[in-house]
């Protein structure tokens, strides 16, 4: 799931940065871990810049199949409840 | 008769005791002995009001009960029908809230240990509650102050009255079967413990237990303890606060990231400008040891012309103290004076030796410890970290800047281990690495 990847890209991200800092790698290695480094942190970006906002609802026709649609005002105004 | 006279008599009755011998044949009705210090009356719980009590009853439970006296005539005995039955110093409710955790928390759905870390950064939030009143809506006003671009997946339901426990449950396992959530909210906003009460129902606390997603429970206000709370991953104590508990907030995750990336440029930027000051140093020292080296061996050259010279003058001295000699044999000397100064030209001879080697020996030695700081001193312990040193061709000047060569000029470069003869191909004055 995108959540598990970005926290687990989020958790490298904060390991490469501690291991630049600590500054004792050989130059090429230094080098690598740089542009992992950046490569996740541009992959964290977008994954925060993906615009779904989406709210939807969660329901069951009468053949008993789920679907989803989208929650309108309508919802709360009624009070009606599917189920 | 008698029947007649008990059952209008005594067509209600208030009684209070402990139940003892209880027993439910399959017929459903309860029957039971109520007694106290001194007295006891047989009790029967017929099946439609046994099925109404909200605790279970059980031997030794005191009760508070109201009922009517009968006669059983088939063995002539006198019992009452009871109609409600209430445990006694405190709620019925309370009873049956107290029995059921007891027997879920026996069978280990309540375990610590059973808990599951919330995600951290969930992408979809499922959300079992009704979908009018505030309850729902502090829940995505929150959600989505918090991560603004989050999903949400509603599972409307009644949360108090009948059937509502049954919807929950369902709405619970069917988030579950619908995948694609990362974390379920289980809640509702304040009531009394009468409206909470669908949370205590073992159903739900049994679909909260079985979901494979972690769940988080957030039932009324602080003070409201469910049995839900108990089953869930983490328990809010209220809805707004389950939001909070669930997403993180985007716009400190967008700084942590920004710190992190702008550390990581920051920390290459340092490295690659240590690197290169260090360079220079070396590069500054080798030049200063090459120019000692040239002096030491000038030196060298120096003392080598000064022995000869000294050689010569000895040997200058010896021929003319040979000639002298000669001159005193020749003057009729003692042959004593010849063999003086015959035994004089071997210890010249070694004299001269001495001098020879001791000044060589120094010399070497000087020019050893000069080699011995150049090497230190060698800029081959940074080309090992991956640096190069290039040079132009034949002149050996050390490049540094792009513009010092022109397109075709060879160059050479110098690794770590054996160099490369290049020629130029292209020139970019770019600032950075």
């Amino acid at each position: 799931m995108a959540g598990v990847k970005f926290e687990q890209a989020m958790a490298r991200l904060e390991a490469i940065v501690a291991e630049l800092e600590k500054g004792d790698l050989p130059l090429d290695e230094s080098l690598k871990i740089f542009e992992e480094g950046i490569r996740l942190s541009k992959n964290c970006l977008k994954v925060l810049e993906e615009a779904e906002r989406k709210i939807e609802v969660l329901v069951q026709d009468k053949n008993g199949k789920k679907q989803l649609r989208a929650f309108s005002p309508v919802d709360e105004e009624t009070g009606e409840v599917d189920s | 008769m008698v029947r007649a006279s008990l059952e209008t008599d005594f067509a209600e009755v208030w009684i209070e005791g402990e139940i003892s011998n209880l027993r439910a044949p399959g017929s459903g009705h309860l029957y039971c002995t109520l007694k106290d210090d001194t007295s006891q009356i047989r009790a029967v719980i017929f099946r439609s009001i046994a099925a109404r009590l909200r605790f279970g009853l059980e031997d030794g439970l005191h009760v508070v009960a109201r009922g009517r006296v009968t006669v059983y005539e088939p063995r002539g005995e006198y019992q009452v029908v009871l109609e409600y039955v209430e445990p006694k110093g405190r709620g019925a409710l309370q009873l049956a809230f107290e029995q059921l955790k007891q027997r879920l928390s026996e069978e280990g759905l309540f375990a610590q240990d059973r808990k599951r870390p919330l995600p951290a950064f969930p992408h979809t939030v499922g959300i079992v509650t009704s979908p009018t009143g505030a309850a729902v809506r502090d829940m995505i006003t929150v959600l989505h102050r918090r991560w603004p671009t989050l999903r949400i997946i509603l599972t409307p339901v009644s949360v108090q009255g009948e059937g509502s426990a049954e919807q929950i449950a369902f709405a619970i396992r069917s988030l579950n079967e619908f995948g694609d959530v990362d974390v379920i909210i289980v809640g509702r906003g304040g009531g009394s413990s009468e409206d909470l009460w669908s949370f205590n129902d073992e159903r739900v606390v049994r679909a909260i237990a079985a979901s494979s997603i972690p769940v988080v429970s957030a039932v009324g206000h602080e003070t409201d303890i469910t049995l839900a709370d108990f089953a869930a991953d983490i328990r809010a104590p209220t809805p707004s606060a389950a939001a909070e508990a669930v997403a993180p907030v985007l716009r400190e995750v967008a700084d942590r990231l920004g710190e992190l990336t702008a550390r990581c440029h920051l920390e290459m930027n340092r490295r690659y400008h240590a690197d290169r000051q260090q360079l220079d140093l070396l590069l500054t020292n080798l030049a200063s040891v090459r120019f000692r080296v040239l002096e030491e061996m000038q030196r060298v050259d120096g003392t080598v012309i000064q022995m000869r010279q000294a050689v010569q003058e000895l040997l200058q001295q010896g021929r003319e103290r040979l000639h002298a000699l000669r001159h005193d044999v020749a003057g009729g000397s003692p042959e004593s004076r010849v063999r003086q100064g015959l035994a004089l030209v071997p210890q010249l001879l070694s004299r001269l030796e001495q001098v020879m080697r001791y000044g060589l020996n120094r010399r070497r030695q000087q020019a050893g410890s000069c080699l011995g700081r150049l090497h230190a001193l060698s800029p081959l312990s940074i080309l090992d970290r991956g640096y190069s040193i290039v040079e132009t061709v034949p002149n050996q000047d050390i490049v540094r800047d792009a513009g010092q060569v022109v397109v075709g000029q060879e160059v050479l470069a110098r690794l770590a281990k054996g160099r490369l003869h290049c020629i130029v191909k292209e020139i970019r004055h770019d600032p950075s690495v």
